[in-house]
């Protein structure tokens, strides 16, 4: 069965180049995607990834909000149930703030300069880590 | 030939356009349709005289923390010796919440100034003669807001309206098309933003009311044909809308500003500048048969192309944007903002402000570019892509004409999908290094830490922040608020009556933007997009 990942636009900013080129690449790379449009709050993102049983949650954020908004999402996910479901995390992330995103339980960190193969790759193998 | 193999099958622009092994006169338009700068149709520049005459203004933008931080910059900037004041807000302000709205936890003051209330305005202008610098001002779907506190602040310190200049950008076309700030529905936006072109025309004498924006389609992924023929479309629709209300072209067309980003690829670049002015007074002459020459000249700020920095090896950005700088100057731009090579990381530092600075110093001073008005008017190269890209703007002009225009065009999805394939392309050209970025997919090195002054967002602005806010409320005449709320909605549904007014008494009276934009949201309700990828 193909991977399912809800890619999604945590926050106010509305850079959504970076989201929708990934979740292009994830759709032609086999994947199943649902793409939550911008300006999504964690409890939005949260509500869409349970109803729709993804795999993975990929979330964009070019604010600087992240290390706010991030922790909150996996929190939620956590009094739902729902921790099995990865999260990563892409967008203008300063170096230092990835150890502490992964710290908080994030999967992975991707910067501005991963292909769309790698992002393909690696998307996939955090998705078939989730017991069936 | 055969000994003499070129290195690609075929060479191309940015845009796509293919390029020749070189070029000819014959390749280049007669003079006559080139023209002279300051005449129609204004391809070598808006003025007679260009940088002979003055200078472009050296507009760094600015905006973090508090009213009293970005006011902080702003000084530093003047007495480097910029000439011009751009406000960037931070997210909560740019999308209508207020700093203390749940919405807005953790981007209070982040990406740029958080202003609630008249009185975070007069903190950010402190001190700043609004008569004498000019102000342009980041906003979109709250611009008549910012614009309302910005009269009522200058008002209430005896500055005369008529000597306001700057601008606010308020282009809400292409928020739907490319950057997403929105807020209400496209027909009630562009109501409000006919509203503020109307009024400025009537209480501004040198105020630009709009700056319609190509940049913000060019950082989305679209290329320079895309930005100038997008861009053509919005202004296309803004001068429908305003002429709709009754308000005659050359009342208002002079007053209306533009605003382009300076990409890689430098001579399209150039090309775009010239054959974005051409392409405006042709449309202004002949589509909406304006009189005077200053209703048809095209004047642009301009700013280099954040996109196109980098992380690794950071201080290649300064040669980056050096170059993408050099080609706005070369194409006329009026005003200019140079990128901080720190830009990758998060908004500039002081430091990296100054050297950006310093570039268009160098340019101005040292390289007696400006000197000569168009200097490379005549290349046969130049000008046979500007009008190349003049008549695939029209083109595109016509099949969104076909469509039922613009507004319809966005509904469709059509703009946002020409962007998105654009951005995808671009993707995978760097992914292959078909398309060269020094230090990232060519001459990478081994990762290091970077040993770069980053700008660090105060923790203490939030809490700073909210307290002001809170403050206002408490301290105002909420009875007045209110009832000049209850104003603003019926003005709301009174699809003829101009929003203005009454904002700047709401400005005057302290109520917060928030408080305004949600009372609109009852009225207009909020706007929501059918994504394409």
């Amino acid at each position: 069965m193909a991977e399912r990942v809800l890619v999604a636009k945590l926050g106010l900013d509305g850079h959504d180049r970076g989201a929708k080129v990934v979740a292009r690449a994830l759709r032609d790379g086999g994947m199943e995607v649902v793409y939550t449009g911008l300006h999504r709050t964690p409890e939005q993102v949260v509500a869409a990834a349970v109803q729709e049983d993804v795999d993975v949650i990929g979330v964009s954020l070019l604010s600087g909000a992240h290390m706010t908004l991030v922790p909150r999402l996996i929190e939620l996910l956590k009094e739902q149930g729902a921790e099995d479901i990865a999260v990563v995390v892409g967008g203008v992330i300063p170096e230092e703030d990835v150890p502490e995103l992964k710290k908080v339980g994030a999967a992975d960190v991707f910067d501005q300069y991963a292909s769309p193969d790698e992002i393909v790759t690696r998307m996939r193998a955090i998705a078939r880590r989730r017991p069936s | 030939m055969k000994d003499w193999p070129e290195l690609k099958p075929h060479y191309e622009t940015l845009s796509g356009i293919p390029v020749k092994r070189f070029y000819t006169p014959d390749d280049a338009p007669p003079y006559e349709e080139i023209g002279e700068p300051g005449k129609y149709p204004f391809t070598r520049g808006p003025y007679p005289t260009m940088y002979r005459g003055r200078l472009w203004t050296m507009r760094q933008i600015a905006g973090f923390g508090t009213g009293e931080d970005t006011n902080q910059r702003f000084r530093y900037l003047i007495e480097h010796g910029q000439t011009g004041l751009s406000v960037d807000f931070d997210m909560p302000t740019l999308m209508g919440y207020d700093s203390d709205d749940p919405r807005s936890l953790g981007e209070v003051g982040r990406e740029g100034v958080a202003i609630d209330t008249i009185d975070d305005m007069a903190a950010l202008f402190d001190g700043i003669d609004l008569e004498k610098i000019s102000v342009s001002m980041t906003i979109n779907p709250t611009a008549w807001i910012l614009l309302a506190m910005y009269v009522a602040l200058a008002e209430s310190r005896g500055f005369d309206k008529n000597k306001l200049s700057g601008t606010v950008q308020a282009d809400i076309l292409k928020e739907y098309m490319a950057q997403k700030e929105w807020i209400y529905p496209i027909r009630p936006s562009l109501r409000i933003v006919r509203d503020v072109i109307v009024y400025s025309a009537r209480n501004l004498a040198r105020y630009n009311p709009i700056n319609i924006s190509g940049y913000h389609i060019s950082e989305a992924g679209g290329n320079a044909l895309q930005e100038i023929a997008f861009t053509m479309c919005n202004a296309v629709t803004y001068v429908e809308e305003v002429t709709r209300a009754g308000v005659a072209v050359d009342e208002f067309a002079p007053r209306l500003a533009f605003y382009f980003v300076a990409q890689q690829d430098f001579f399209e670049e150039i090309a775009k500048f010239r054959a974005a002015r051409r392409v405006w007074a042709k449309i202004v002459k002949e589509r909406f048969h304006a009189q005077q020459p200053e209703s048809m000249r095209l004047r642009f700020h301009c700013q280099t192309a954040a996109a196109t920095l980098t992380r690794p090896q950071p201080t290649n950005n300064i040669v980056r944007t050096a170059l993408q700088a050099l080609s706005a100057v070369l194409g006329g731009a009026q005003s200019l903002h140079t990128n901080g090579l720190d830009e990758a990381f998060a908004i500039p530092s002081e430091e990296a402000m100054k050297i950006a600075l310093r570039t268009q110093q160098i340019i101005a001073e040292e390289t007696r570019v400006p000197n000569v008005i168009d200097p490379l008017g005549g290349s046969w190269y130049l000008e046979s892509l500007t009008s190349e890209l003049e008549k695939r703007t029209f083109d595109i002009l016509d099949k969104v004409d076909r469509m039922g225009g613009t507004v319809k065009a966005i509904e469709e999805g059509y703009f946002q999908k020409e962007i998105s394939e654009t951005a995808y392309q671009t993707s995978r050209k760097r992914a292959t290094g078909e398309q060269a970025f020094i230090g990232v997919n060519k001459y990478a090195e081994p990762a290091r830490k970077e040993n770069i002054e980053i700008h660090k967002v105060d923790p203490a602005v939030e809490k700073r922040q909210i307290e002001r806010t809170r403050r206002v409320r408490k301290t105002r005449d909420n009875e007045k608020v209110r009832a000049l709320l209850d104003e603003l909605a019926a003005g709301a549904k009174q699809p003829e009556a101009n929003l203005m007014p009454v904002t700047i008494e709401l400005a005057k009276a302290r109520a917060t933007m928030g408080e305004i934009v949600a009372r609109l949201k009852d009225v207009f309700g909020t706007y929501t997009e059918t994504p394409f990828f």
